[in-house]
């Protein structure tokens, strides 16, 4: 159209529950550019773009602030639908194909070309006939766009997991008046030949004229295609910067730093002289999303030793393999002897204990009592709450109750008696009940997995609190995975960091920014290369 | 080639079964294959609506569409005040045609409603609804006329003037009005038959070869098997006597064969439009459906709404058959045998098609006709038949279901 | 007043307010009918625990995670079937009562874990697969009834082989536990005090079980199958208990039901009592996730409270046709839809 810009957002804010989770983004994007957000976990990209694409979380939770530009006129964008006429398209993450169709018919789902029939003559356009010609070829016409050599009258099912992507990509680039098309990280399943053809595949698209939002982790990838690069960081807008003014140093810097003052680091303390409590060795485990390809560690005695990295490289994994909620292959070993995987009962009964980042599912019972819930894990792993009357058992209600009122005067749980039903406490103290469970069991190794999530500000501190106390007082040794660095910083003595189901590296807490923000990129190996071209 | 082979023999154990079954029924029972042959054809003019109203729930992935029960009850209302008006012959049926299918509309619609509410249990919640909505019917019909809703009509109505009789006969010229249009022995309409079959298979084959679509080669051996049965078939009628003999003692009402062929294409013409494409979109994956912007409540209730339809319709046909129904239980068992039919003809509670709906009902009713028949052969005991073909009716349902649903169960637990 | 209201409907539901409605309207009708009311009572009382063992039956099952026994014909048939030796065996009285028990337990068991073995393999699909094994079993069992070569002549079929469809009690155990420590309050108002007692001792007996370890992980089990597996409890495993419970407790039942009724019903006559039993349980406040003592109970009170009013009043009002048996279709089936669209919502 000749304007100058195909996309505004002018100081889009949102806000989920209170909490601030954009601050005021300013983003602009001329046609034929391709874009890339780059950020942790949190800082805002989805949001981000789901605000963009009309998805109806954003309207749920209260909408946003800000306005929206495209070419040159407001947008007003409340559905995916909206977003479609005007010509954004998605490629999600998560695949939208039908597996029994074909290629073509997964292309043209609900844009379908139809021809008129006896029957669409009698009872309306619904019952038109599908004109499979043309369908085909304006299929076969966008699959060639992309350099993709399959027929496409194949069904969807047969096809490796790589080339479904470009079938969707394939299905926007068939929308006629496709003007922006944002890639959510589109390579997280790719293999490096597939990445690389999607990388060209996104140029390609560019030069005709469409523009692209990139969303990435994998600063190689960025630093390839990008022509501009946005930082995201906590909802802030930290900078824009041209791929020509930047490397990939600078941009791990910037997606990490925030300037961590000394205070709220974890105070130094040395383990090396403790034993090994837990060692891991080659851990393999099959979690969909966060799966762990081969990861090694060990964990000394007494220690608090994090788990970080991004989002999907399978540091929530390594928890749910070794207390066998996913199936899991490797050497795991606890105080010496081996440790049976793949066997939730076992490993608790070492009293190793569990809290899970899946709160609703896998940590609490939502429709029995908070003093139930507390109690149902040491009840079955280590017998506590009964009473024995010769070959049966009662539960001992006394012993049940005197233990919640107690979890729930620590915990400052609120609540309205210890028979709620924990479906209507809020979040946080939901969380609290799981850590309650967990330590009725008397653990010796505890694992924790996100343990602030969806934890407004004052109730965060409170359990960090008590995790370093449960720590401190009583010697339990935490394995505690978090997406927030900062968090890991301020409580453990190690942090390792997982990249692509492998242990990237171990960092203090008191590493520098550059670090992890590298590692967590697993760009540090391009670094050095870039170091040592430097050095040249 | 071999995996597709294990792959079709696994799919269709329910139908081999049945079919050794029937063969070994059939020799056990004594009778002469003209009695099987006619009763089966008869069976099948009247049961297909019923059976082919099956298909589209199936493919809009809604399951087993135990709710037919209230197309059926629309049907016999329609007849219910056919009969009370005295319209007579054809006109009979069309107006109940008529009548019927708002009704149905209507009761399909609340269908639809009902197993949106119940996305995953629409199965049980089909069969539950058929119940309610039969003491609704119940209600209405027993109770309600001649009380509230006055009517006097002393042939269709209980001597104490309120509720409609138990049994109800169709006015004479109603009974078998379509069948006695046209009828046509077996042995005279075999040849065009055949022929017609055989033309059909060849261009379809030559189709095939021509396009070569993804999966050519083996629906060219499937080709290649229709055929040799065709053959086969063939030569049974020109070489066995009992064969060529039970041929000319078989009459097929040509109207109902034509219907069930019409009703048959309109079906599948129906899942080859875009509604069609729509319903195999939800049926293959909601979440995805709706993502393409198809509005999947409003698209799964078009699918009931139209089994519904035809399951009026094909009660209408199988009334007229029959002659007489019991007014209070003769829609109970519809879903039943319906169900159990398309099953034993190979569909599951994913994938249904017209030609496993006829297979279906060809061979339920050979062994619904021969269950009682070996029973006295050999047991001595007619009463033993009887049970025979409730075991086997339920047992077919339950054992189809279980081998489908938990291969599907497997598979997502592999994933 | 208004939020009060909202917060009773919600709770209770439409329906099951509508059905409390219905048995109100019934008991201040009824004496204006000029029914005999005291008889009435009594004929409730014995409904109520003549069917009380087959509703529990099905607490376990839903508590477990298999959701409602839509399969209770089995267990009803293995209690059949024991009673039916019992018979044979020439046992009477106390001994018959006892005999029939102890003989359908064990068979009961059996039946209870197979099937479950298959429920493990359907998971999502019970309860349709669930009625169509019940409707099966009781089919099959009908060729097996035919063909039992029992020699009693009581329960034999007079021309020759198999059992009868109709078996009568009198003279053998009938209304055992009714007459034990019957309270005649008036001369028509009398209360089956064995009955009650058998009823209350089993629902007592299955209150302490789901306080026992055991019980607790089974209902574990059933609340969060996930949260179970990774606490190291097999949910396979207790869904099979579950199943195998509601079983025993079914075959238990129909004895219990039996003797009061006065009758063993051969043939086709289980197929309805899983409907009777899922009715009343739900119309007792359970859904198709969660269920207590106390939904058995009231459920059955409310169930069969109405179903004892109606037919009288039903005949008073309309002497010709099947009121009664209309109503209780529509109450039964309804109550079902209604919760299963309810789960539907939870989902």
């Amino acid at each position: 159209m000749g304007e100058k810009y195909v996309l505004q957002m002018i100081d889009i804010k949102k806000e989920y529950y209170g909490n601030k989770v954009l601050k005021g983004i300013n983003l602009n994007l001329k046609p034929g550019e391709i874009m890339t957000l780059v950020g942790e976990n949190g800082a805002g990209k989805s949001t981000l773009m789901n605000i963009l694409f009309g998805m109806e979380q954003i309207r749920n939770t209260g909408g946003f602030s800000g306005k929206i530009l495209f070419d040159g006129k407001e947008a007003s964008i409340s559905a995916p639908e909206d977003a479609i006429r005007l010509g954004i398209g998605m490629v999600h993450q998560e695949f939208m194909l039908l597996p029994g169709f074909t290629i073509t018919e997964n292309i043209k789902l609900n844009r379908e070309i139809l021809k008129p029939g006896i029957l669409s003559r009698i009872f309306g356009k619904r019952l038109s006939r599908l004109d499979r010609e043309t369908m085909g070829q304006d299929a076969r016409r966008s699959l060639d766009k992309i350099g993709l050599n399959i027929r496409e009258d194949e069904p969807v099912s047969g096809l490796p997991v790589g080339y479904m992507q470009f079938v969707e990509i394939a299905r926007e680039l068939d929308k006629s008046n496709m003007k922006l098309i944002v890639f959510d990280e589109p390579t997280a399943v790719l293999t490096e030949v597939e990445s690389q053809r999607l990388l060209d595949t996104m140029k390609k698209i560019a030069s005709e004229g469409v523009a692209v939002i990139f969303i990435s982790h994998k600063l190689d990838e960025v630093m390839e295609v990008s022509d501009t690069i946005m930082i995201l960081r906590d909802g802030e807008h930290i900078k824009t910067v041209n791929k020509e003014d930047t490397d990939v140093i600078a941009l791990a810097e910037l997606m990490v730093g925030r300037g961590i003052d000394a205070g709220s680091i974890a105070p130094k303390r040395n383990f090396d002289d403790s034993d090994i409590i837990l060692s891991i060795g080659h851990l393999s485990v099959d979690m969909p999303g966060e799966a762990v390809k081969d990861f090694s560690l060990n964990v000394r005695r007494g220690e608090i030793i994090g788990l970080g990295g991004l989002a999907g490289q399978g540091k929530i994994g390594v928890s749910n393999g070794i207390l066998g909620i996913y199936p899991a292959e490797g050497t795991v070993s606890f105080h010496g002897s081996p440790l049976p995987l793949n066997s939730p009962l076992q490993v608790l009964k070492k009293s190793v204990a569990f809290v899970s980042e899946d709160r609703k599912n896998v940590g609490l019972i939502l429709n029995e009592s908070i003093e139930q819930n507390i109690a149902v894990g040491a009840l079955r792993v280590k017998g506590r709450f009964l009473k024995k009357y010769g070959p049966f058992t009662q539960v001992d209600t006394k012993a049940r109750r005197e233990n919640a009122h107690r979890m729930i005067k620590d915990f400052q749980i609120k609540c309205v008696s210890e028979r709620q039903h924990v479906a209507d406490l809020s979040g946080g103290n939901q969380q609290k009940v799981c850590l309650a469970k967990a330590l009725t069991m008397e653990p010796e190794l505890l694992f924790v997995s996100e343990p602030t999530r969806g934890i407004d500000i004052g109730a965060k501190q409170v359990v960090l609190d008590h995790l370093v106390q449960l720590n401190r007082e009583k010697g339990v040794t935490i394995i505690m995975t978090s997406s927030e660095l900062k968090e890991l910083r301020s409580v453990c003595d190690r942090i390792a960091i997982v990249t692509d189901g492998k242990l990237e590296t171990i960092l203090t807490p008191y590493a520098g920014d550059v670090e992890f923000g590298l590692a967590m990129s697993g760009a540090r190996k391009l670094a050095e290369t870039q170091d040592e071209e430097m050095k040249k | 080639m071999k995996e597709y082979g294990k792959k079709i023999l696994r799919e269709n154990v329910v139908t081999i079964v049945f079919a050794v079954l029937c063969v070994l029924g059939f020799i056990a029972s004594g009778q002469t294959f003209s009695y099987v042959l006619s009763e089966v054809a008869s069976r099948l003019f009247r049961n297909f609506g019923l059976v082919f109203s099956l298909v589209i729930p199936v493919i809009a992935g809604i399951g087993l569409n135990f709710g037919i029960v209230l197309g059926a009850m629309a049907a016999q209302a329609a007849l219910i005040f056919v009969t009370h008006w005295r319209i007579q012959g054809i006109m009979a049926l069309i107006i109940a045609a008529a009548i019927c299918t708002p009704l149905a509309i209507l009761f399909g619609f609340l269908l639809g409603k009902l197993f949106n509410k119940t996305k995953g249990q629409e199965m049980i919640t089909g069969m539950i609804a058929g119940y309610f909505a039969n003491g609704l019917y119940q209600m209405f019909f027993l109770v309600l006329i001649g009380t509230l809703i006055p009517l006097t009509d002393e042939r269709i109505m209980i001597y104490t003037g309120v509720g409609i009789k138990d049994t109800l006969k169709l006015e004479d010229s109603v009974i078998n009005a379509l069948d006695n249009i046209w009828k046509v022995r077996l042995d005279i309409l075999s040849r065009p038959l055949f022929e017609a079959a055989a033309v059909i298979l060849i261009l379809l084959a030559a189709g095939t070869i021509r396009k070569k679509a993804p999966g050519w080669k083996e629906k060219l051996a499937a080709y290649g098997v229709y055929g040799a049965g065709l053959a086969a078939a063939v030569l049974l009628c020109i070489f066995n006597p009992s064969v060529s003999f039970a041929m000319k003692f078989t009459t097929v009402p040509m109207v109902p064969m034509i219907l069930m062929i019409l009703i048959g294409l309109l079906v599948n013409s129906i899942l080859r439009t875009k509604l069609g494409q729509d319903f195999r979109a939800i049926g293959s994956n909601m979440k995805v459906a709706a993502s393409a912007g198809i509005n999947v409540d409003k698209t799964r209730i078009t699918a009931i709404i139209l089994s519904t339809i035809l399951a009026a319709w094909g009660q209408i046909i199988f009334l007229q058959n029959i002659g007489n129904f019991t007014t209070y239980s003769s829609h109970e068992k519809v879903g039943l045998f319906a169900v159990a039919a398309i099953l034993v003809g190979g569909a599951s509670t994913k994938k249904a098609t017209i030609r496993q709906g006829v297979i279906g009902i060809i061979l339920f009713h050979t062994l619904f006709v021969i269950a009682p028949l070996a029973g006295k052969a050999l047991l001595n005991d007619a009463a033993y038949g009887e049970y025979f073909r409730e075991a086997i009716s339920y047992g077919v349902i339950t054992l189809s279901l279980v081998l489908h649903i938990s291969s599907r169960v497997r598979k997502k637990v592999r994933k | 007043m208004n939020k009060r209201m909202k917060k009773i409907v919600n709770t209770f539901g439409v329906p099951r307010l509508i059905i409390m409605g219905y048995l109100l309207v019934l008991l201040i009708a009824m004496p204006f009918m000029g029914l005999q009311m005291e008889m009435l009572y009594t004929q409730a009382f014995g409904r109520i625990g003549m069917y009380g063992v087959l509703v529990l039956a099905m607490l376990p099952a839903i508590e477990s995670g298999i959701k409602m026994n839509m399969a209770l014909p089995l267990g009803v048939l293995c209690g059949l079937f024991g009673g039916a030796m019992s018979l044979e065996a020439g046992l009477d009285g106390w001994g018959g009562f006892a005999g029939a028990i102890a003989i359908s337990i064990p068979i009961a068991v059996v039946v209870g874990i197979l099937y479950g073995i298959i429920l493990n393999k359907i998971k999502g699909s019970e309860m349709m697969i669930a009625t169509y094994s019940g409707y099966t079993a009781v089919a099959v069992m009908c060729i097996v009834w035919m063909a039992l070569p029992v020699r009693n002549a009581e329960i034999r079929w007079p021309q020759g082989n198999g059992v009868r469809s109709i078996v009568t009690l009198t003279g053998k155990y009938e209304k055992i536990l009714d007459h034990f420590l019957e309270i005649s309050i008036t001369d028509e108002l009398i209360f089956p005090t064995g009955l009650f007692l058998f009823f209350g001792g089993a629902c007592l007996l299955v209150w302490l079980f789901m306080r026992s370890r055991t019980g607790i992980l089974m209902k574990t089990a059933g609340s969060n199958p996930v949260l179970a597996e990774a606490t190291g409890i097999s949910v396979n495993k207790m869904r099979i208990l579950g199943m195998t419970i509601s079983t025993v407790l079914g075959a238990v039942g129909i004895i219990v039901y039996a003797q009061s009724y006065g009758f063993f019903q051969y043939y086709m006559a289980p197929l309805n009592m899983a409907f009777i039993a899922v009715a009343a349980i739900l119309i007792g406040g359970a859904t198709v996730g969660k269920a207590t003592i106390f939904n058995v109970v009231l459920g059955t009170i409310l169930y069969q409270s109405i179903m004892t009013f109606t037919l009288p009043i039903a005949n008073v009002i309309m002497p010709e046709g099947n009121l009664s048996e209309i109503v209780r279709i529509i109450i039964q089936n309804g109550i079902i839809l209604y919760a299963l669209t309810k789960a539907g919502e939870h989902r």
